[in-house]
């Protein structure tokens, strides 16, 4: 096993040693953050389950000719419609984005597309949007889109082009 | 809930068509899930120290500092760092408002809870590698800030 891995091991039992002791003796700092990782893991749990089915079955079903023509190289600007109109069904938080991202780029989205998921997944999110408006208006919202938008496609053109010249790989996840 | 809907059809329509294909998806998601686990593991773990180190009222106290400029920049930073679901960030972001909070710190903090992921690099880093994973969040920081000066600007906020 590598070094980092048992550190982490380490760090994680550590972890988990201290919330035990803590709700054992009554320490109240160690007993609130033992909630929180309660609530956070069920949170988690009630919603990765169902998106790793749907990767799944993309995996399976979609063709990779059909993620090539439309989300890989040559797919031209509207690959980064198609990425703005998924992030903004996305659901849970940027931490499902990146499963979802590595999907399409195992089927041959190109970077800069994927690049564009992963910010529209976390600017978009039509839930999130429309409580923001509700709360801080809709001018609010609109500036925030125009503003972010437009930027994140160019900064994703230009990382993922940077990145594909120098031979960038996504990995499988650790 | 309804994504366990969209799960549920899918999974019904894909068995329709063919149990052998069905059966290797859900095979692959099992796999998938279970290799990027000891990431969402680490997540959590940081996630549930960070909540108990910065609670709600240590974000509003912040957010609302009087100089409008120390108050954005600590805004993006807590933003950077925290990690809150949208159906408390903004009532909690409306009543700031309403406190007299400037948009341009809201949406400093708001924006950069949405772009900058601090708490969930374990996972990034898994997909994307180290830098990577610094090099788009560096940029997100600075999209949120763009996002914050322009919500100044068209609030009137900035020449104050």
């Amino acid at each position: 096993m590598k070094r980092s891995a048992i550190l982490k091991i380490l760090l994680i039992a550590s972890y988990f040693i201290f919330i035990g002791v803590s709700f054992l003796m009554g320490f109240n700092p160690g007993q609130q953050i033992g909630q929180n990782f309660a609530v956070f893991s069920v949170d988690m749990l009630k919603i990765l389950p169902g998106a790793f089915i749907l990767i799944g079955l993309f995996e399976v079903w979609v063709k990779r000719e059909t993620v090539e023509r439309h989300l890989g190289e040559g797919s031209g600007f509207r690959g980064y419609l198609w990425m703005i109109l998924l992030g903004s069904t996305a659901v849970g938080g940027l931490y499902l984005a990146f499963p979802v991202a590595y999907a399409l780029y195992s089927k041959g989205a190109k970077l800069s597309v994927i690049f564009t998921y992963l910010s529209a997944a976390a600017i978009c999110r039509i839930p999130m949007t429309i409580f923001e408006a509700s709360f801080l208006g809709v001018k609010f919202t609109v500036i925030r889109w125009l503003v972010s938008l437009p930027l994140v496609i160019i900064t994703s053109i230009v990382l993922g082009n940077y990145l594909t010249r120098r031979g960038y790989k996504v990995e499988a996840g650790e | 809930m309804y994504l366990y809907i969209v799960a549920g059809l899918a999974l019904l329509v894909s068995l329709a068509f063919s149990r052998e294909k069905t059966i290797r998806s859900v095979k692959i998601a099992g796999r998938r899930f279970i290799r990027i686990l000891p990431a969402f593991l680490l997540m959590i773990v940081l996630i549930s120290i960070v909540l108990y180190l910065i609670p709600d009222e240590v974000i509003s106290r912040y957010l609302g500092s009087d100089n409008k400029f120390t108050a954005m920049a600590l805004a993006s930073l807590l933003g950077s760092a925290t990690f809150m679901p949208g159906f408390i960030t903004f009532p909690l972001a409306g009543i700031l408002a309403q406190k007299g909070v400037a948009y341009m710190v809201i949406a400093a903090f708001t924006t950069t809870l949405m772009m900058v992921g601090v708490l969930t690099a374990p996972i990034e880093r898994a997909y994307f590698g180290l830098k990577v994973t610094i090099i788009r969040n560096v940029i997100g920081f600075f999209i949120a800030l763009a996002v914050a000066i322009m919500i100044g600007l068209f609030f009137g906020e900035i020449w104050q």
